[in-house]
């Protein structure tokens, strides 16, 4: 840096604003321009009638919206429904449209257009001021003698910082139901559970499913089962995807004994995705692919649900399945890790 | 003026209805000093001054039909069987009490669907005429003290607008909001440590439970807004103690404040502009159809829509999490779990992004080292780091909100799904600093544009034949007004800062961090174009109207690091 | 009358008027267009003849001289002649070329020809027939029902009215609007391209039509205006940002600028 340019050379972190020696004169507020309505009477006249008229229109809309509201009721139809909601909200936009833009008509065209000049003044109290108020303040701190009394202090501290403990204590430890986050590590899937059509309820039979199809599976329930919240919470872990492959196209089940947890060709996996717990449901059979329309993880159902695009970083965890003697899909056991996104003490 | 209506027997007692009444409060309020304070206030003309307002006024519209809302929404989890007024597929569909209570208050209220309509319209413009404010606070440098504190006060609006909305979208209980809370959770789970209880923390217990709509109904409907209620009011009465900000221009200074007065034209326009947002909004929720919470259907945990997203101002987290790779990014540490494919994009990015904006005011103001106190605006080009800086900024976010929609559009410009998430990874961090750049070029050739035209005038067209058979085009000198708007700017320089070591060769504490201030402000100052001097325009005309600009491979005007003092002769 | 002769020269009467020729030429197309032709079910062993010689010219390039496939080409053989009603009256087949996916287009065959294919390709190997009028007739279905099992059998792809969706690496599931109740049904059951089939254990015949009276219900449009697409938050928050503050902030132009 040329310090010789600096014109504060002896300031420690100085900024430099003004550069020039000299500046330009500011020329003042530019001359004010009459507008037509300023010389012109009729013009004035004019746009006053403008004004009225807009205001006009503006009552024509509340009465419109009114005979819209008493006259036009829905049919209970789509259309029915459109028309109502369409009248009411023209024709209260009009009435209030009407008043925006007759008002602003107003100022612009009739009212004074002078520019006006306040000045500021410094927003920082005057020296004085301060003085008086750090005065006030230390008198007060001398009245309440908080310097002395130190135990008196640390006595009124420790009561302000305890007080919302009683509070706080009460709604934190029933806010969180049970506080039993160990739930999130199995779901109803069981032993001998079998599998059903999602949302009918229908059990599936193996020989139910050709290949290229796909199944949005439950667990098997009762109807009164599936009207609660307990069943909805169940579901969002237990939902799971079923499809057939060409038992040739499958390359592998995430079952470490091989292909024990498939049935001919047939992978459940679960639904959940593992990136932040979206159902993952695009199925496209011709590349075995899963997409999850959230975040676009991409999951490969013929390879153990590998992740092969996406922000997912583990597979999705699958449910190892059987038939029962009547032919019907069944799970073996439950998941054998948890489902859906990860958390803290997923491995735990 | 009705204010000398003072208790004091001199004055003589008021005969009109109106004196009478005034009388009456002043005597019991004092009201006449706030009168006398506020009447003739003045503020200045601008259409960018009506961003602000645009946002005040939707959230006043938001108030209103929210109230209407609230009389016929019943924010309960309870399960029914629907049979009503609603669309033929809802009926005999099992659903939440808040769900149903959406489709009553949709189709059998009449006028319902509007108001539902107008309410969630007005929530998308609330958003975005925040952002749109922000950009104008940001660009023309009115955060500068004394405004600093009310730039964070908006800033927490702005953060708080966005709770609003997401608590709001959440309410009907549908499909598309139901999935929108899951994801959610699968965000809060990744919290370390306390992921999981957090999760308990919203949901009491697991998602989805069945607390969440009463609990999320009373955010949206209580706290929020009286947070933001309380805020706005901050934030209006920092307003009128700073006195509004004004555009450059002959005869404002940071000593005054030209404009017209509160009482009548301010009333009028802004009343006047009330009603005009009030009525477009209308005019949309009578005409455009938006969450069409019966397509979606009833919260149920398996299906979900392809178009999966949020209300547009929480497209960027989205965005953010799609284009993430989760490769190699979930980290098992002693057997804890740490996905860095959630918490990078959902806390981190969006962490920055905020960061970003409540400490850029302090940083600028640390890198020029300017105490005093603004109130003329500065015109975007005369700081082109600062402009450059918001239009990387907004680069970013539209590049997230884009990757947050990149399935639309795949669709709609049948492009790969693939490739478009592989652009936007790449451009996330190329398309900031490329836009940085381009803003700053664009900036400093504006500003040398002003120069030339402080120095040589206008081009008139009018070209004249000397005698001795020169032609030269005559060039007309700008007015005092329009120079002024072009010279009236400070063009900061880097800081400077004391030598390492005193005169003795002593180290001096506190170097280190003044070269690192010193570094940052040299990034932000070192490439710059200082306002034509009444010397150099004198010098400019002493050359002859004529004058062209020469063609120098490095024109002069741009100045690096230091003053440029042979200027041309 | 001269305030009417002065409104005739306002500036913007061309465009006026030109958007209002538009709009009659494309009305009176919509009127006066043909109508497609219904197809017919009933198949002869000429058809079969007269087929397989279309076939020869129009298909054995990809699908083989016998339908028996190729590498770039699946089999037909036991595809039914609902999947080839579904393809080539939807225009997909024949394939104009490769790409992720066949797209939809003008079709190719007209509606006896398309029979024809269909009845040739059927007697190759059973497979699922085209189905009955009464399969597919929206007003007898239950839209209820049909909503319950199109958001969890195909909103994911389809979108939850049917405005269609991304699939990855450039495919996608194309939007239903347009898609007739025949070819809805046909795709369901047969699962064509990227698709998975859903038979009729998964989703039986009477579950099929109530998707499809759903579908069919959608078409009215949304209770609440304009639909935009039916795109979700998206397309919402694009026309909020266009209309909304588009006009607001012209408003706030207009109450900026001086008066004359």
């Amino acid at each position: 840096m040329s310090a010789n340019q600096n014109p504060h050379p002896g300031q420690e972190v100085t900024a430099t604003s003004s550069t020039s020696p000299e500046r330009f004169e500011d020329p003042g507020v530019p001359a004010h321009k009459p507008r037509l309505t300023d010389t012109d009477p009729q013009a004035a006249r004019r746009n006053e009638r403008i004004v009225t008229i807009i205001f006009a229109i503006s009552c024509l809309g509340a009465i419109a919206s009114l005979v819209a509201y008493f006259a036009v009721r829905p049919d209970g139809t789509t259309e029915g429904t459109r028309l109502s909601t369409a009248l009411l909200g023209v024709t209260m936009a009009i009435s209030l449209l009407g008043i925006g833009v007759g008002a602003i008509h107003w100022a612009k065209s009739l009212m004074s257009d002078h520019e006006h000049v306040d000045e500021r003044h410094e927003l920082a109290s005057p020296p004085e001021v301060r003085a008086v108020a750090v005065q006030h303040l230390a008198d007060g701190a001398e009245d309440s003698g908080i310097a002395r009394r130190g135990v008196l202090k640390g006595a009124a501290v420790s009561a302000l910082a305890l007080f919302p403990l009683t509070f706080a204590v009460p709604l934190i430890s029933s806010v969180g139901g049970d506080w039993d986050v160990s739930k999130f590590r199995h779901t109803i899937w069981e032993r001998n559970r079998r599998l059903a059509y999602d949302p009918s309820g229908r059990l599936i039979k193996a020989s139910d499913l050709t290949v290229g199809s796909v199944a949005h599976v439950i667990p098997e329930a009762s109807q009164e089962e599936m009207r609660s919240h307990e069943w909805i919470t169940e579901k969002a872990k237990a939902v799971v995807l079923l499809v057939r492959l060409n038992p040739e196209d499958l390359r592998s089940d995430q079952s470490p004994e091989g292909e024990t947890w498939s049935y001919d060709g047939i992978v459940a996996y679960s639904k959940i995705c593992t990136h932040v717990g979206c159902p993952v449901a695009l199925y496209e059979q011709q590349t075995h692919h899963l997409l999850c329309p959230c975040h676009q993880s991409t999951f490969d159902m013929a390879d153990g649900a590998k992740v092969v695009f996406g922000p997912a970083n583990r597979p999705l965890p699958q449910l190892p399945i059987t038939v029962d003697d009547e032919g019907y899909l069944m799970a073996q056991d439950d998941f054998a890790e948890p489902v859906g996104p990860s958390y803290w003490e997923r491995l735990k | 003026m009705s204010t000398d209506t003072s208790p004091s027997s001199t004055v003589e007692p008021p005969t009109t209805p109106a004196g009478k009444a005034a009388d009456y409060l002043d005597q019991r309020t004092g009201v006449g000093v706030a009168v006398k304070e506020f009447a003739r206030k003045v503020f200045p003309d601008h259409w960018s001054f009506m961003l602000g307002e645009m946002a005040l006024f939707s959230f006043v519209v938001l108030l209103l039909t929210g109230v209407f809302l609230t009389m016929f929404f019943d924010p309960s989890m309870a399960l029914i069987e629907y049979h009503g007024a609603g669309p033929e597929s809802m009926q005999g569909q099992l659903m939440s009490v808040a769900f149903a209570s959406t489709l009553d208050l949709s189709f059998e209220v009449r006028g319902g669907l509007l108001m539902r309509q107008i309410h969630h319209w007005a929530a998308l413009v609330f958003m975005a005429s925040i952002v749109v404010h922000m950009m104008r606070v940001f660009f023309t440098g009115a955060f500068r003290k004394p405004r600093e504190i009310n730039w964070l006060v908006g800033t927490v609006l702005m953060i708080l607008g966005l709770a609003a909305g997401f608590s709001g979208y959440s309410l009907p209980d549908d499909v598309l909001s139901g999935n929108g809370l899951r994801i959610t959770d699968g965000v809060v789970k990744s919290i370390p440590v306390i992921g999981s209880y957090t999760s308990y923390f919203l949901f009491g217990g697991e998602f989805p439970g069945e607390h969440i709509i009463p609990r999320l109904f009373t955010v949206h409907i209580l706290l929020v807004p009286a947070l933001i209620l309380v805020l706005i009011g901050v934030h209006l009465f920092l307003m009128v103690l700073h006195k509004h900000t004004q555009y450059p221009g002959g005869g404002r200074t940071d000593k005054n404040v030209v404009g017209y007065p509160l009482f009548p034209v301010y009333i009028a326009k802004m009343g006047g502009n009330f009603f005009i947002v009030f009525g477009i909004l209308a005019l949309m929720g009578a005409t455009m159809s938006i969450n069409n919470v019966w397509n979606y259907g009833p919260y149920d945990p398996s299906p979900v829509g392809a178009g999966a997203q949020p209300d547009w101002y929480m497209l960027f987290l989205e965005g953010s999490l799609r284009l993430m790779p989760g490769y190699a990014t979930e980290w098992v540490i002693f057997g804890y779990t740490l996905s860095l494919n959630v918490l990078i994009p959902a806390v981190v990015i969006p962490g920055l992004l905020f960061t970003f904006l409540f400490v850029y005011p302090f940083i600028e103001a640390r890198v020029t080292g300017d105490k005093r106190e603004h109130h003329v605006l500065d015109r975007p080009r005369n700081v082109p780091a600062r402009t450059g800086l918001g239009v990387a900024f907004l680069t970013a976010f539209i590049i997230l909100a884009l990757a947050g929609s990149n399935d639309l559009i795949a669709t709609h410009f049948g492009m790969s799904l693939n490739q478009i998430t592989w652009a936007f990874r790449i451009l996330f961090f190329a398309g900031p600093v490329f836009a940085y750049w381009v803003t700053k070029r664009i900036c400093l050739g504006l500003q040398r544009k002003d120069r030339e035209l402080v120095l040589h005038g206008h081009e008139t067209g009018r070209i004249v034949r000397f005698a001795n058979g020169e032609y030269i085009e005559v060039h007309r000198p700008l007015d005092d007004q329009e120079r002024w708007l072009r010279v009236n700017y400070d063009a900061h320089r880097p800081l400077e800062i004391e030598p390492a070591t005193d005169a003795r060769g002593v180290k001096r504490p506190g170097y280190q961090k003044d070269k690192q201030w010193q570094k940052l402000s040299r990034f932000f100052f070192e490439d710059r174009v200082e306002p034509v001097t009444p010397a150099e325009l004198a010098a400019a005309h002493a050359h002859g109207e004529h004058d062209e600009i020469e063609a120098a491979p490095r024109s002069p005007e741009l100045v690096s690091g230091t003053e440029n003092a042979d200027r041309e002769q | 009358m001269k305030a009417l002769a002065a409104r005739r020269h306002h500036r913007a009467a061309p465009v006026v008027l030109l958007l209002l020729a538009l709009l009659v030429t494309g009305g009176l197309y919509a009127v006066l267009a043909p109508s497609p032709a219904t197809a017919e079910t009933a198949s002869t062993a000429t058809d079969v003849e007269e087929g397989k010689r279309l076939f020869q010219a129009n298909c054995a390039t990809c699908h083989g001289p016998n339908a028996e496939g190729s590498p770039e080409a699946p089999s037909l053989v036991g595809v039914g002649a609902a999947s080839v009603d579904f393809q080539v009256s939807t225009g997909r087949m024949p394939m104009q070329m490769t790409g992720p996916q066949a797209a939809e287009k003008p079709p190719q065959m007209d509606p006896e020809q398309t029979a024809q294919l269909a009845a040739y390709v059927a007697s190759l190997g059973a497979g699922p027939a085209i189905p009955t009028d009464e399969q597919v007739d929206a007003a007898l279905g239950d839209s209820a029902n049909g909503a319950l099992l199109f958001r969890t059998n195909c909103a994911m792809c389809h979108n939850a009215v049917g405005a269609g969706g991304a699939l990855s690496e450039g495919k996608w599931a194309p939007p239903l609007y347009d898609v007739s109740e025949r070819n809805i049904y046909q795709a369901m059951l047969t699962g064509p391209q990227s698709m998975p089939v859903f038979n009729d254990a998964n989703l039986n015949p009477e579950e099929k039509r109530d998707i499809i009276t759903y579908l069919v219900e959608q078409r009215e449009g949304s209770a609440g205006g304009l639909s935009l697409g039916s795109l979700g938050p998206v397309s919402e928050g694009l026309w909020a940002w266009v209309v909304g503050l588009g006009l607001m902030i012209g408003a706030a132009v207009w109450i900026g600028a001086k008066s004359s």
